[in-house]
């Protein structure tokens, strides 16, 4: 076929199949990538969860300084879906937030994606979607991690497939969606506050290293957490792989995760807009 | 214009902020099919901010713009398949190698994969960056980075392409081959806006320009009609030690001269035809302690500053 007659076949192309095209190659463009980094990658995933277990739920147990969840539930019980959790959040922040604030800053790379035939929301949600397959993949590679270096027993009965795969895909979801948001938010020279400001008071606030009912201990904080998409994600995969442990009722989770989806796309794509567009 | 492929009606951008500046006010333009057309102007003219509404990343306040019968406000996602753009800064993808640059751009213009590679390969070749197929932008030169770019901007066969300067730090060698290249693409049909402060560029490239300032046009015309409308065919430039202001006022009254301007270090004359000027300008310039005199002939660069003045721009 000549370029010509290519041409005109492609004139020929409904808009869906433009948009869906032009789509589909910024996710073949972040896979190639991603390959290309999967050493990077897989240690900023790994690693914090791992040393994580090793040191809380291997190390402590053997020199007899272990930590108690009380209730007859080992630590590392507690820690399992949080940690999955954890990943999961994180890659948004990864895959979404540091990069574009890379591309809006110093390269400007951001100028020649959104050159992509495609609405320019198209060019964001694709960067949610990506972040999404992302987390996925985190939170399959973290759990064999979490599950098998423990010293102490760890008790884990999926009660319901559905709900891990529903609570796994739509917090991959809100991750990016979230990192959008906060990449579109920070300004380029900024990128190292993310860590302090976001990262680490999401993750310690996240009721990732201790379920949210026992928080009624300090009634306010247990409402205060309330804001923070962790939580539901933390006590959304308690529910689904550790249903003995306490955890939040599966309608509250899935509906603010749904809730979190709206609201943060919405932001997210509105502050794409806004970076984009002038 | 019957056959315009590039339109504005009345475009209008106010840009907010602590300080409203007007960035364009009411700009009219007309661009034929097959044209390189240039837009000049100081910085700030609002060069870049008519490209910008015309590639689709700038919304106007007021005002239409239009990429063939496609309006780009109403219809971005459309345009964007009809252009091409090299902007003013390299925006290549960084993760990305040369060869994967333009295959990936091709994929999101919609090419299956053999055709993306395909063109790919064609482009490495034609734009010389074949044996740097595997580079990474940050390891190729100004001038290759640059080629890249233009490679990239054409892959999806665009009837229009834009570019935003696109000389601008190059050395000689790059810049004639971009020009080289540029001429090349308009052999092929392809309609080119440039934006440019060298004003040879211009005068080498462009059917037509249109020279802007304070967002608005103040001439369009080919290069030679402009030159003509200085109404001189010469310039003069004197350089002297004694009182310029006097001698202006004295090069001034010979007839044939259209303009005098003081400069640095003497004074600029334009002037039209006739016999006898050099004598006439040496016999008053005597008594002014003449230390050198150049002529040339107007230059767009001289229609330039005729229009736009000397004041530096922020």
């Amino acid at each position: 076929m000549t370029d010509v007659a290519a041409m005109r076949l492609e004139a020929r192309q409904g808009r869906g199949q433009i948009y869906f095209r032009a789509f589909v190659g910024l996710l073949l463009r972040d896979t190639r990538v991603l390959r290309r980094q999967v050493f990077a990658i897989s240690a900023r995933t790994l690693i914090n969860p791992l040393l994580f277990v090793f040191v809380f739920t291997y190390l402590f147990p053997k020199i007899g300084q272990e930590v108690a969840a009380g209730r007859g539930i080992s630590f590392a019980t507690v820690l399992l879906p949080g940690l999955v959790a954890v990943s999961i959040m994180f890659q948004g922040i990864a895959t979404v937030a540091l990069p574009l604030a890379i591309e809006f800053g110093t390269t400007r790379e951001i100028e020649d994606r959104v050159m992509t035939p495609l609405p320019v929301s198209g060019v964001a949600l694709a960067k949610i979607v990506f972040s999404t397959a992302q987390s996925v993949l985190a939170a399959a590679v973290v759990f064999p991690l979490v599950y098998f270096i423990p010293a102490t027993p760890v008790h884990v009965h999926v009660s319901s497939w559905p709900l891990l795969v529903l609570v796994v895909l739509i917090g991959g979801f809100v991750s990016g969606a979230m990192g959008l948001t906060i990449g579109t938010l920070f300004k380029p020279n900024q990128i190292g506050l993310i860590f302090a400001v976001i990262v680490v008071p999401t993750t310690f606030l996240g009721c990732v290293y201790y379920p949210w009912a026992y928080l009624a201990a300090a009634r306010w904080l247990q409402i205060l957490v309330l804001l923070n998409p962790l939580v539901y994600m933390s006590e959304g995969l308690r529910a689904a792989l550790t249903p003995e442990l306490p955890h939040m009722p599966t309608g509250a989770v899935v509906g603010a995760l749904a809730l979190l989806t709206v609201v943060l796309t919405w932001a997210g794509i509105r502050g794409f807009l806004r970076r984009v567009l002038t | 214009m019957e056959d315009a492929v590039l339109r504005t009606e009345q475009l209008v951008k106010i840009y907010g902020g602590r300080q409203r500046v007007r960035a364009l006010d009411g700009i009219d333009l007309e661009i034929a099919s097959g044209e390189i057309f240039g837009l000049l102007g100081p910085n700030g003219a609002g060069k870049t901010t008519t490209v910008g509404i015309w590639t689709t990343r700038v919304l106007p306040t007021s005002g239409r713009a239009f990429v063939g019968r496609i309006d780009v406000v109403t219809d971005p996602p459309l345009a964007r398949r009809s252009i091409g753009l090299v902007p003013q800064f390299n925006t290549l993808d960084r993760a990305c190698s040369a060869w994967e640059n333009l295959y990936f751009h091709c994929r999101y213009f919609g090419f299956d994969g053999q055709r993306a590679r395909r063109r790919a390969d064609e482009l490495l070749a034609e734009f010389r960056l074949g044996e740097r197929a595997t580079a990474f932008p940050n390891e190729l030169s100004g001038g290759m980075a640059q080629r890249l770019q233009l490679a990239r901007a054409i892959a999806h066969y665009p009837s229009v392409l834009f570019l935003d300067e696109p000389t601008a730090g190059l050395d000689p060698q790059s810049r004639l081959a971009v020009w080289e290249m540029v001429r090349d693409m308009r052999r092929r049909g392809t309609t080119i806006l440039l934006t440019t402060h060298n004003m040879e560029e211009a005068d080498q490239l462009c059917d037509r320009v249109a020279i802007i300032d304070h967002g608005k046009i103040l001439v369009c015309d080919t290069p030679n009609n402009l030159k003509q409308r200085t109404g001189a065919q010469r310039v003069l430039e004197l350089h002297v030690d004694g009182a310029r202001q006097s001698l202006a006022e004295g090069l001034g009254r010979i007839p044939a001269v259209t303009s005098v301007e003081i400069t640095q270090s003497g004074v600029r004359v334009l002037a039209g035809g006739g016999d006898g000027l050099l004598s006439k300008v040496f016999e008053i310039a005597q008594g002014y302690q003449l230390r050198d005199i150049s002529m040339t002939e107007p230059s767009l660069e001289t229609v330039f500053i005729l229009l736009t003045g000397r004041n530096l721009r922020d």
